[in-house]
């Protein structure tokens, strides 16, 4: 069925008895042309594309949860392509140009919104920082604005200009930047490679992968054997442990992101705001609530919860940036567990074991990237070349040393 | 998180720097015929297990000692704390 507001008017005056099921519920084959571990925003990302792109379709998707259980229905729903380096920013870009396009390709109403995207400075050597990376964003087409501090007073008046330890002096504005509804995203993607011929299978963990000589040729799940010519890991969390089962160790810790979110409010805040003198970024949902967060807690773990003195540091950089929000009332927080890797920037590339193929690595910041890390990694299975925005994001680049540290922090996970 | 430090007594996680992976001290001899890919291994990658692991701990705002602190990463459940000096020193480096 195609959603379209005839579709809706219909059924409307019929009673709404005409939707069916978003996507079928099939049992998994013996064997597929690809195989695609995890069902999260990257693993049905390439799913789609593979189908839509390139016209394969003898594909499943392994979900070990539901189908929006993971990272997809868990992070702070920002869209943005403001990335300084070279080897990032292109693929960011195309990140963005497929969420522009993505409701009408997919046809499923993810709320697309680009109202807009401010990093905040408070010292000159950041605003000469932020110029900088402005012209890397107009250089790649992103497209980048520079405000002042009265440009920014009219858009955002409620900041603390004149906080007395971190004065605000401007900011850096991608109007292209935004939000979107994180887990209708997931769940588009799985409509729309369901009705190419894609199976999604939910409920089925992969438990193991059937390696012979050096070459991949399936999976073991909890559903049974499942032959592949070739298999995709998307498991951003959880990469250590799946990749692990193959054999493989990673330039990967696995770390807890926190995010708030408060009851709801009127429209108070116009786009994403981010503190640029402590790390506090916050956006308003469209049912009114601050959805903030910060830094990740910064030890190793797998467990989709925090601790406080990470929350605490997170609500005081947003007294200092706005004190408004001190009023308001925190209704929810919850943690996602992500892959920060050792330079802070993803993996889009081939493994030592043939026809094994990973996507992960994603840190803090995957969800913006899901249709360009699905676009690149299906154009990686479907053609055997990567893409080229996605040529430097190699898994052996520590050791060839051509790392992408979009910081500067070295090879600390913690730090990125 | 608590860490019940060895010589302090129990002390918030907070007054604490973390570093990493406790195989940090274990430290690849420069001289190996193979020295390339044995510090690419020790810098960059991990085993990044779920479920106990040894990782360091640096007591900044406290005594400023380095701790090995073995810590359920399912849980957060920490079932070890030790000086990371006497761990160093019984796996054989000098100090």
């Amino acid at each position: 069925m195609r959603y379209s507001v005839l579709q809706i008017l219909k059924e409307g005056l019929t009673g709404n008895r005409g939707w069916k099921p978003v996507w079928r519920e099939p049992d998994p084959k013996q064997h597929y042309d690809i195989v695609i571990v995890g069902g999260g925003g990257h693993g049905m990302a390439t799913a789609y594309y593979l189908a839509s792109v390139h016209g394969l379709t003898d594909i499943a998707v392994l979900e070990k949860g539901w189908i929006g259980c993971g990272n997809v229905g868990r992070n702070t729903t920002i869209i943005r392509s403001n990335y300084l380096l070279p080897g990032n920013e292109p693929f960011y870009e195309l990140s963005m140009k497929l969420w522009e396009g993505l409701e009408q390709d997919i046809n499923y109403n993810a709320m697309v919104s680009q109202r807009g995207l401010i990093n905040l400075f408070h010292t000159d050597p950041q605003r000469d920082a932020a110029v900088r990376r402005g012209n890397a964003m107009l250089l790649a087409g992103a497209g980048a604005v520079l405000l002042d501090r009265e440009a920014l007073r009219r858009k955002c008046p409620f900041l603390d200009f004149d906080n007395e330890r971190f004065p605000i002096k401007g900011g850096l504005w991608q109007p292209r930047g935004g939000t979107v509804r994180h887990d209708a995203v997931v769940w588009g993607y799985a409509r729309g490679a369901d009705r190419r011929g894609v199976d999604v299978i939910q409920n089925c963990e992969v438990t193991g992968f059937d390696i012979r000589n050096g070459v991949c040729r399936g999976v073991e799940t909890t559903r049974g054997a499942i032959g592949a010519n070739k298999v995709a890991v998307c498991v951003a969390g959880s990469s250590g442990q799946v990749m692990g089962l193959a054999g493989l160790r990673l330039p990967i810790e696995s770390h807890v992101l926190q995010a708030c979110v408060t009851e709801g409010l009127k429209p108070a805040i116009p786009g994403v705001i981010t503190f640029g003198a402590g790390h506090f970024y916050v956006s308003q949902s469209d049912k009114g609530g601050l959805v903030f967060g910060g830094d990740i807690d910064g030890y190793n773990t797998y467990a989709q919860r925090g601790n406080l003195p990470t929350v605490e540091d997170v609500c005081e950089g947003g007294m200092a940036l706005m004190p408004m929000i001190g009023r308001a009332r925190v209704l929810r927080m919850w943690g996602g567990v992500v892959d920060m890797s050792m330079d802070g920037s993803p993996f889009i590339d081939r493994t030592p074991v043939e026809g094994l193929f990973f996507s992960g690595g994603w840190c803090y910041g995957g969800f913006k990237a899901v249709p360009a890390g699905g676009y690149c990694l299906a154009h990686l299975m479907a053609t055997g070349a990567p893409h080229r925005v996605a040529e430097a994001m190699r898994l052996d680049r520590f050791m060839t040393g051509a790392v992408i540290d979009e910081k500067g922090m070295g090879a600390q996970a913690n730090l990125h | 998180m608590i860490i019940d430090h060895p010589l302090l007594g129990p002390r918030d996680a907070a007054e604490f720097v973390y570093l990493g992976d406790a195989c940090l001290i274990d430290r690849p001899d420069p001289g190996d015929e193979n020295a390339a890919r044995l510090f690419h291994d020790y810098l960059h990658i991990r085993d990044n297990p779920a479920g106990e692991h040894r990782e360091l701990w640096f007591h900044e705002h406290g005594d400023r000692s380095w701790l090995v602190v073995t810590r359920n990463t399912l849980t957060h459940e920490i079932v070890r704390v030790e000086l990371a000096r006497d761990v160093a020193l019984a796996r054989g480096r000098d100090r």
